[in-house]
């Protein structure tokens, strides 16, 4: 009985996420595809429901109602095995991260976001192990260089993760973000570069164009995913969305300042908490326009609830905002939802932004060829990022010994940061002479 | 009760899970089970409430070099290596120091049964709750009790891997 009582808000935390989460990923594809189109000037998914809104539903239910194959000579085991490791990993995470102060699995972890990069790092054999059970050279080649890929931008990212967590000096999650709020301003404008390194061994980690190499359609068919299909497949692609939410995560937990809203510490600047309220108003006015354009009743109806839940949203939010303007003498007792509310919110609003950039990226720029995905990776990013870390300790130091705080700081860190970037670019510009100069027409090698 | 049966699983997977590592004929069978084998290990670990040992077996062993080992099998042609007669001439060699290694921690427990508390170092029992944080308490004692020892090691694994490079350049 103790067990329960002790452990049971975890265990429904941890339900509610693996329960949600699939919805959530479906919607993230939704609204991948939806910028897609617009990026590309169409409308993107229309049919299904008003603005294709339930797209994601009807896709799972094609996916689950699929025929599951598996090749005759693949090592059954393991192929069943693979997307399941993928997503356990994947999954698991989660649980280390914080959503708010509030919202958290794994409360107060002492290795905190270790454990974040530590298990997520795991979903690579559900790759490779995927690739290798289904006994196709394509699926081999795309999990070579999916793991190939992964082990070497890991270290880039670790590094970049090492110089926001010298300005926290913790790992624990609820920390770091109290560091950002006691310091004033967030990791990511002390440590420019760092977070570039991040953004980008990021998009590489979590296989994302323009470094989806281990999938390249023109050259491998799906990469590992080649020989998956229905649901198993859809594991997969679960998982990769899931570690997107979670890379996105770290990154805000750690230089977007975690669940604080920008400037939480200027007072003057406070009326920027009425701003979640009336976007929420403003799109829930925005859908009851849209209604009677509609061309079906059912959708009208269903635009109809989309606006009322947005409505309600805005009443939640703006509730713990209004409240303590209206009755002082609440103030002490609504504080606890201010700030797990809107908390959430910002939360929620920097890792959406983070994963607009990742597609917003994927639709600009074109795909990388491996052996320039390697030498970007290990004769820029990881030069780049060990000096990095170097020289933002030293202003670390010059910073102690000025009696730098908060904005002051940045007066120390950017030079680092500046003479980072230019003695990596120095370094890659030395190689670059170093090397010889292919003749051209001969075929890079796509091993590498 | 809880904490017992915690462990008695996670050791019970990590013997089961190393005997089959050794006695799998396929390699990346055997590789699967050498990762279970290290993440029970790890699970003992954050049940003694070494969180930083956890998660650091977590990334090195598992995530490091694990996927590493996976990623040469895979170069390899397993087709044939499966079917090949698997031999090892150091099977006297091999017996003998594993004899010698389960003789060594026999006499350990027996010693530790015979005298608890003498001749060991016995710490002091401190309810979970109060425990000092982990990873702090690790970089203390890297960075000043242990130091000398700490940056030999730091040293020498440079050292190994800059010969790893100089010798992977020789060939081409």
């Amino acid at each position: 009985m103790e067990f329960v009582k002790q452990y049971w808000a975890p265990l429904v935390c941890g339900l509610a996420i693996v329960a949600v989460l699939p919805l959530i990923v479906g919607y993230v594809v939704l609204v991948e595809r939806k910028i897609m189109a617009d990026m590309q000037a169409r409308l993107g998914p229309m049919r299904v429901g008003p603005h294709g809104l339930l797209q994601p539903i009807a896709d799972a239910v094609k996916l689950l109602i699929k025929e599951d194959i598996i090749p005759d000579d693949a090592d059954k085991l393991v192929f069943w095995l693979a997307p399941v490791l993928s997503v356990g990993a994947a999954l698991l995470a989660i649980a280390g991260l914080a959503i708010g102060p509030a919202f958290q699995i794994a409360k107060d972890v002492n290795i905190g976001i270790l454990f974040v990069v530590g298990v997520s790092a795991m979903g690579i054999f559900g790759i490779v192990l995927g690739g290798w059970a289904s006994n196709s050279h394509y699926s081999l080649i795309g999990a070579l260089r999916s793991s190939a890929q992964l082990v070497s931008y890991e270290t880039a990212a670790g590094m970049a993760l090492v110089c926001g967590l010298l300005f926290a000096g913790t790992l624990n999650i609820t920390s770091i973000v109290e560091a950002q709020r006691n310091q004033g301003i967030w990791f990511g404008l002390l440590a420019p570069v760092a977070f570039f390194t991040y953004l980008v061994a990021s998009i590489a980690e979590t296989n994302r164009a323009p470094f989806d190499l281990p999938e390249a359609e023109s050259e491998l068919v799906a990469g590992y995913m080649t020989e998956f299909s229905g649901f198993r497949w859809s594991l997969y692609f679960l998982a990769e969305y899931t570690n997107m939410i979670v890379v996105a995560s770290v990154a805000t937990t750690l230089f977007l300042g975690g669940w604080l809203r920008p400037f939480s510490e200027t007072r003057w600047l406070d009326f920027i908490d009425f701003l979640p309220p009336l976007l929420m108003a403003a799109i829930g006015v925005y859908c009851l326009r849209r209604t009677p354009k509609q061309p079906v009743r059912v959708q009208q109806l269903f635009m109809l609830v989309v606006a009322g839940l947005c409505f309600a949203l805005a009443v939640v939010l703006g509730a713990p905002v209004l409240v303590p303007m209206a009755k002082p003498s609440l103030a002490a007792a609504v504080k606890p939802f201010y700030l797990g509310i809107h908390g959430g919110f910002w939360f929620i609003l920097k890792v959406s932004a983070y994963i607009y950039f990742f597609m917003w990226v994927r639709f600009t720029l074109p795909r990388y060829r491996f052996d320039q995905l390697m030498r970007l990776g290990w004769h820029f990013l990881i030069p780049l990022s060990i000096i990095n870390v170097v020289l933002i300790g030293i202003a670390m130091i010059v910073g102690m010994y000025y009696h730098l705080n908060g904005w002051r700081l940045l007066l120390a860190t950017i030079p680092a940061s500046v003479i980072a970037l230019i003695i990596a670019l120095f370094i890659l510009a030395l190689e670059q002479k170093g090397q010889p100069q292919k003749a051209p027409g001969t075929a890079p090698d796509s091993y590498a | 009760m809880l904490d017992q049966a915690i462990f008695y699983f996670f050791a019970g997977v990590a013997v089961l899970s190393a005997i089959l590592t050794v006695t799998r004929r396929n390699v990346v069978h055997s590789a699967i089970f050498l990762i279970t084998a290290l993440l029970a290990t790890a699970g003992i670990f954050l049940e003694l409430r070494a969180e930083f040992l956890f998660i650091v077996q977590i990334i090195l062993y598992v995530g490091g070099i694990m996927v590493l080992f996976v990623f040469v099998i895979m170069l390899v042609n397993l087709d044939v290596a499966v079917r090949q007669l698997q031999f090892a001439r150091q099977k006297w060699v091999g017996l003998l120091i594993s004899l010698a290694l389960a003789a060594q921690v026999g006499l350990m427990l027996w010693s530790s049964r015979k005298m608890p508390g003498q001749g060991m170092r016995v710490l002091n029992a401190v309810p979970a709750d109060k425990l000092p944080p982990n990873s702090e308490e690790v970089a203390k004692s890297l960075f000043s009790s242990y130091l000398l020892p700490f940056e030999i090691a730091s040293v020498l694994l440079l050292v190994a891997m800059i010969g790893a490079v100089v010798m992977a350049k020789k060939r081409t």
